[in-house]
């Protein structure tokens, strides 16, 4: 029988076997962010030293200002502590680090790829959940816990079980004004956050060859969402010329071996998938998420649900629960729905793509609530500023901050103040999420800028009628 | 490296937590993910929000109740842990000492958490979780037994329930090992590994 894509990076990298199943991978790359700081102290305690330091790179960004750019100018406290903690952590150990002042740094999910450090058909991990965003440059990539990072730290290698497979596979393609983050909205919304726990997901289909790595890269980021720690997708042409050239990316001969092998990495015709599901892309309209969990997700021309219609009494009361947090009425529609901020930005959208789809909307136009704009990394923003959309930003009365998690997890200061709504493209709506009270719909960039431009969410399809 | 405890058989109050998709922002907000493991106030953070109004004050939820308070098993609903990788979430409940949870199912990143750290989950079916929340919140004093050596949890009416387990997770836990140490025994086969992976996947190095 053949084998899908994940497989065979996953035989690649098989150390042992256990006699259950368990199996010692080799690691290839390690991304290491602020949080995990103290890891390093805990190894130098037990006097272990890190295996191979030059696999490893450390990018902070959970703990980082998105309005200055220097230590000095960040106060004493937890927030700097986290980040100069990793910053002498690279000086102590040997490894590539990305300090808040260079122009690389970024969210660790956005400079990884960027770097040439997230390859086809290599296995990395990180500690967090959103190292699911790699998979779309066709690797094994998955979220860790503090434990398993010490482990990678101390032998490069993990202890794993193979997930089982699904394909979801996306046939026609995108609408204009529908994004990638609208397709995995729906995805959600269509197996349950809990539905993709215990595997790993490929996405295949013509949509996904049309789509750009940078919308790979949102579909794989919120697999998560949907409780699968791994989304893959094939590489092809438009992975391969992404990865071309890049500072950590092999060059020469190595380039070559590397790509006849990145060729081979596709799933076989005869592939076994546990679950297999198709998706019309073509059906697909920008989606607004309501409740705490992502797969509470609607079509914009959507109103919210009535609970009493819901025959689960759980799912019921699951969706009362949301209801009073987020302050909803049932029927309301998600047009009427009025905001305070907007985010743009976070590991699912903060690329140069996220950035330009945002500009669109907005050029011209005014913003009527607080809207932060956070580039995912220094990179981005540069190539944002060559463009000239910091200026559409500004010029709409919009913050244009430098890079970082910023309000995703409002662990930086960037937050939302109790009961405030916020029209954010992160990847979690949960409770609390944008600080204590918050209330989050997650959105595409297109949808988040439109709704920052009416104060409400809207359509974006119908501004690009008039564009 | 998390200080594990072998696991015993014992039994316990168990606290009902009806939430479905319990991610770990709720387990433990994102404002303590920086607190160090040993911080004496580390009990507080569980469920901190969902526990306490901003005056600290408690408010309307189960392990607040007096019944509950010394529970050392939770039972939950479907997809218990799902979201952040956040090993704080199993700090918190460890700070509390709580040794299982029994859910339906658990988010992936989490479970792997719980066994790492010498906690047990638990998955038994949706209507048996359900099932054993509504007998904790009728009874008042609801024992659960878990024993994992035979895989089987008691009910408060002594309803025996079996469970799986991978035969590795058990033996870490039963034993109380560190991957860490495991790992390293296996150093010569990684050596061996590496000579071939050296030459196969020389750009990757």
């Amino acid at each position: 029988m053949g084998k899908t894509l994940f497989e065979k990076i996953w035989n690649e990298h098989i150390i042992y076997e256990h006699d259950d199943g368990e199996v010692l991978l080799y690691i290839d790359r390690h991304l290491i962010h602020d949080l995990h700081y103290r890891s390093f102290a805990s190894l130098k305690s037990q006097g272990i030293p890190i295996k191979e330091p030059g696999k490893l790179f450390g990018v902070p960004d959970h703990s980082v200002p998105t309005t200055v750019k220097n230590l000095k100018d960040i106060p004493k406290g937890e927030m700097r502590e986290a980040i100069e903690g990793l910053q002498r952590s690279a000086k102590d150990f040997g490894y590539v680090h990305f300090p808040i002042t260079d122009k690389r740094h970024g969210i660790v999910h956005v400079v990884g790829p960027e770097q040439g450090i997230t390859l086809p058909g290599i296995t990395l991990v990180c500690g967090d959940s959103h190292t699911s965003t790699h998979g779309a440059l066709g690797c094994l990539s998955f979220g860790i816990g503090a434990t398993e990072v010490e482990h990678v730290l101390a032998t490069q290698t993990l202890w794993q079980r193979r997930p089982q497979m699904m394909r979801i596979t996306i046939t026609g393609q995108l609408a204009l004004g529908v994004s990638a983050k609208d397709l995995i909205l729906t995805i959600i919304k269509e197996i349950s956050a809990a539905g993709g726990a215990g595997y790993a997901i490929e996405y295949a289909g013509s949509a996904i060859d049309k789509m750009s790595v940078e919308g790979r890269m949102t579909l794989c980021n919120m697999t998560i969402e949907a409780g699968s720690r791994s989304g893959i997708i094939a590489p092809d042409d438009t992975t391969i010329s992404y990865c071309k050239d890049l500072p950590y990316a092999p060059k020469g001969p190595l380039w070559d071996e590397a790509e006849s092998f990145w060729r081979t990495l596709r799933s076989d015709k005869d592939a076994y998938f546990d679950k297999e599901l198709t998706i019309d892309g073509s059906a697909v309209i920008p989606m607004v998420t309501w409740g705490n969990s992502p797969q509470w997700a609607l079509p914009i021309s959507g109103s919210i649900p009535h609970p009493s219609l819901e025959n689960d009494p759980m799912l019921r009361a699951e969706m009362e629960a949301s209801l009073d947090y987020m302050d909803l009425k049932p029927g309301t529609s998600l047009s009427a729905i009025p905001i305070d901020t907007v985010f743009i930005g976070a590991c699912t959208n903060s690329r140069i793509e996220d950035m330009r789809a945002a500009a669109e909307v907005i050029k011209g136009k005014k913003a009527k609530v607080r809207t932060l704009v956070v580039p995912g990394s220094g990179l981005v923003k540069v190539q944002a500023e060559m463009e000239g959309l910091d200026k559409i930003f500004t010029d709409a009365g919009m913050e244009w901050r430098e890079p970082g998690c910023s309000m995703c997890i409002a662990l930086n200061g960037d937050m939302l103040k109790p009961g405030q709504r916020a029209a954010s493209t992160s990847n979690r709506n949960f409770q609390g999420r944008q600080g204590l009270g918050s209330r989050t719909h997650l959105v595409s960039p297109a949808m988040a800028a439109a709704a920052s431009i009416a104060g409400h969410f809207i359509d974006v399809r119908n501004l690009y009628k008039e564009l | 490296m998390p200080n594990i405890v072998p696991f015993k058989t014992f039994s316990s109050i168990a606290v009902p937590i009806d939430i479905p998709n319990c991610d770990t922002d709720q387990i433990i907000p994102g404002r303590f993910l920086r607190k160090p493991n040993n911080d004496p106030n580390y009990h507080l953070y569980l469920f901190h929000d969902l526990r306490f109004n901003s005056d600290g004050s408690e408010k309307e939820f189960s392990f607040n109740l007096k019944q509950f308070k010394n529970g050392k098993i939770f039972v939950s609903d479907i997809n218990w842990g799902c979201g952040s990788s956040r090993e704080n979430a199993v700090i918190a409940l460890k700070a509390n000492g709580i040794k299982s949870v029994i859910a339906p199912s658990f988010g992936d990143i989490h479970y792997n958490n719980c066994i790492k750290n010498g906690l047990l989950p638990i998955q038994l079916s949706e209507s048996e979780c359900s099932l054993l929340r509504r007998q904790l919140h009728q009874n008042s004093d609801s024992e659960v037994t878990i024993d994992l050596g035979t895989q089987s949890v008691t009910g408060p009416d002594s309803t025996i329930y079996n469970f799986k387990i991978n035969s590795f997770d058990k033996l870490r836990l039963i034993r109380g090992l560190d991957d860490i140490s495991l790992t390293m025994e296996y150093e010569e086969k990684i050596q061996e590994f590496m000579i071939d992976y050296r030459k196969k996947h020389g750009w990757a190095l």
